[in-house]
């Protein structure tokens, strides 16, 4: 390792000594234009005013949506009707008759252990939440059913939120809302709702153990197939979180970054020998094959998608072609710095036996580029995966288009939690299968 | 390795090594290598048909279809940027700002990436960590900052702190630190310990014995991957403010819903952009090829 610093050849003293002062001056000011700079951008991207912008209580929904979720249980005061759902969805809602284990209902009284002593009740009166260490919560409607009559030991704490329409109460264990029209109750639990089986399955709120029963030597639930099948199926077509369709998006994506990088390995080929200082004489059409490569990596990957966009639709192909041509820009540059740092011994070699150039580019120099070349490729391989989720969000094809809609909507914050665990996981999958045919490849291991 | 020449099984070993048998040897060896070739040539290019065709089956458009279709976009946004010409230039001085907003947010990401950059790696190296047991762990944070796409934390912090150019900063700085990372301390493991070895005899902190042992050595190996960065960060950049908010990529964004009428402002933002890459990628090019091979090697 050679340290390239301005070194002058002859070292008097009096020159070691000025580039001693130079350095000792570049070591306070590089660091202060540094400093003088982030400075400037402190004040001038407005940071300080960034904690007032700031929606804490979004952050708070995130945070809690991406490890909890909330079950509905909510009575219509009007019919006395009881739906309880997860997250509030349609698709979530349980069946008739099936009851989360903490929900009782006896003689029309509704039990609701929201854990830790926190109890609420519905019943034809009203509604109670028993809250420990403050007391119950009395909500009656009044006799004409016009305002809310809220009976709790006063004074009221900041945590409930009372006028004659609407009484509000959070507390660590859950929410409770208490309107003229329906009274709901929320409860946090951690854990994704419904991950493995909706509510309308006939598989959902089974115990593992209970699970394997089923799946090994329960009787058949729909005489046409086994339990496994069955299960494997609701799990695949969840309807909730879409398995079999994220697991399809996925794969495009990988796909998208596959077809794309390989095929521009394989079209930067032989362009790059044409840029090449010593395979092609030429020296202007070298020069065009050179800007041509700057052309395409200048015009920048976004570009080049919005366009392709526009020609051949959203999907996966579109993604594609779009690494594709960023690609091809990219390898022709990598490939020609390669080719002209090649041995020329080899070549030499090939040579003296007569043999034609197309043959000393396969055996003199192919041999010897191939496990660089293969490397850069690998490496952009690994890389563009993580692109493909970009451009798929641009194009609209693959896990980026899932993920950009889960956060547009804003509410499916658990669905964003779960496509960036997938594609971490994938990403770290292509790291180390690339390093590993990488090391093969070099070392020869 | 002479083994291997002789075909597979040691039955099969010829005795003395005549020159018949080993150039038939040889031979076979040579067929059987291109064997295993073909076959994996052929796998390869059977899924890459086979890729495309499914990619192409899934998207909207096919390929032919397009195909004609490709210059259509492009010469409709530039006849009619062509009738606008006079209005470029102004458009130009029009979206300055937003360049500027873009270059910064890549300038920032990547000062503020590559420093975490550096110290995870010199945290992460073998043989340097300040304290050893914790590589693996310092490892993992920079797989794990790398693996994370940054769009997917630049429109979650959308959702949290609006819009603007600070999203989008944190989100490349992230990677930008998890990227780096690994690529610094794969230099900082090829580092001459003597240096060290020699600080540490005095009695120097582990700041002094990096700052004084490490740094100088690795500095322009650094120094390149991080201009390579910031080439890299100023396009992440652009595609942030084009899937989010902020800088160029947010302008080009609303030009594009516009449609037409608006083409000569898309062409003034990708002219914009194309030509402050260009100059990126030849500026930090140059100084690269001068701190990595030295002075007097500079391009020429």
């Amino acid at each position: 390792m050679t340290i390239s610093l301005n070194t002058p050849n002859t070292l008097s003293t009096e020159a070691l000594l000025a580039t001693f002062r130079r350095r000792s001056r570049m070591a306070f000011l590089v660091p202060g234009v540094i400093l003088a700079y982030l400075t400037w951008i402190f004040f001038a991207f407005d940071i300080p005013g960034i904690a007032a912008r700031a929606k804490t209580d979004n952050a708070a929904v995130l945070l809690t949506d991406f490890w909890a979720h909330k079950t509905h249980v909510t009575r219509d005061n009007r019919t006395g009707n009881l739906s309880i759902s997860k997250d509030g969805e349609n698709r979530g809602a349980y069946p008739p008759g099936l009851l989360p284990d903490w929900v009782t209902v006896t003689n029309g009284v509704t039990t609701i252990d929201l854990g830790q002593g926190n109890i609420v009740t519905y019943d034809d009166q009203g509604a109670r939440y028993i809250v420990p260490e403050y007391g119950t919560i009395d909500i009656r409607p009044s006799e004409d059913g016009q305002s809310l009559i809220l009976d709790a030991p006063q004074p009221l704490p900041s945590w409930i939120n009372a006028s004659d329409r609407l009484i509000t109460v959070t507390t660590p264990a859950g929410r409770f809302n208490y309107s003229r029209s329906k009274v709901e109750t929320f409860r946090y639990q951690a854990g994704w709702a419904l991950f493995f089986f909706t509510a309308d399955s006939p598989f959902f709120q089974k115990s593992p153990l209970e699970l394997a029963a089923l799946a090994t030597t329960g009787e058949r639930i729909d005489p046409n197939r086994s339990n496994l099948r069955y299960m494997a199926s609701e799990f695949w077509n969840n309807k909730m979180w879409h398995h079999g369709e994220v697991a399809w998006a996925l794969f495009e994506t990988l796909l998208m970054a596959f077809i794309g990088t390989f095929l521009a390995a394989l079209v930067a080929l032989p362009l790059a020998f044409m840029a090449a200082r010593n395979f092609n004489p030429l020296g202007p059409l070298r020069f065009v094959m050179r800007r041509i490569f700057d052309f395409i990596r200048g015009v920048d990957a976004l570009i080049w998608t919005i366009v392709l966009a526009r020609a051949f639709g959203p999907g996966p192909m579109t993604g594609a072609l779009a690494i594709l041509i960023t690609d091809t820009g990219t390898f022709g540059k990598l490939y020609s710095e390669t080719l002209e740092n090649i041995d020329e011994k080899q070549t030499e070699g090939i040579r003296s036996t007569g043999a034609t150039t197309l043959q000393r580019a396969r055996f003199g120099v192919l041999p010897q580029v191939t496990p660089v070349l293969l490397s850069q490729v690998l490496y952009l391989f690994e890389s563009n995966t993580r692109s493909a989720t970009v451009i798929g969000a641009i194009t609209g094809g693959g896990i980026g288009l899932l993920l950009t809609q889960a956060i547009i909507t804003q509410k499916d914050w658990e669905d964003v939690a779960y496509y960036m665990i997938l594609i971490v996981l994938m990403v770290m999958a292509l790291d180390s299968l690339s390093g590993w045919i990488r090391r093969k490849l070099i070392k020869g291991e | 390795m002479v083994d291997i020449a002789y075909g597979p099984g040691p039955d099969r070993k010829p005795e003395g090594g005549s020159t018949i048998t080993t150039s038939e040897a040889y031979l076979e060896m040579v067929r059987r290598r291109r064997l295993y070739s073909g076959i994996i040539l052929a796998l390869f290019i059977a899924l890459m048909v086979a890729g495309f065709q499914l990619a192409q089956s899934r998207n909207a458009g096919g390929f032919l279809n397009g195909l004609p279709q490709i210059f259509a976009f492009p010469s409709e946004v530039i006849s009619e940027a062509w009738e606008k010409r006079t209005n470029i230039p102004g458009l130009f001085l029009q979206f300055l700002p937003s360049l500027m907003e873009t270059v910064n947010i890549a300038a920032v990401s990547t000062l503020i990436g590559g420093f975490t950059a550096a110290l995870l790696a010199l945290l992460a190296t073998r043989g340097l960590a300040r304290w050893p047991r914790l590589t693996p762990l310092f490892r993992r944070m920079m797989d794990l900052t790398r693996s994370i796409p940054e769009i997917v934390i630049a429109l979650m912090l959308i959702f949290i702190l609006g819009g603007g150019p600070v999203p989008a900063m944190i989100a490349i700085s992230l990677h930008t630190a998890g990227a780096l990372g690994k690529l610094f301390s794969e230099v900082a493991e090829n580092a001459d310990v003597k240096p060290v070895e020699g600080l540490t005899s005095v009695g120097a902190s582990w700041l002094q014995r990096m700052w004084l042992g490490v740094i100088p050595q690795v500095a322009p190996n650094w120094l390149s991957y991080l201009m390579l960065r910031f080439e890299i960060n100023v396009r992440a950049s652009a595609i942030l403010g084009f899937v989010g908010s902020g800088g160029i990529g947010y302008d080009l964004k609303l030009a594009m819903q516009w449609g037409a009428g608006k083409y000569d402002q898309v062409v003034a933002i990708f002219l914009l952009l194309f030509l402050t890459i260009i100059v990126i990628d030849q500026v930090t090019d140059h100084f690269r090829t001068r701190l990595v091979k030295g002075d007097r090697k500079a391009r020429a």
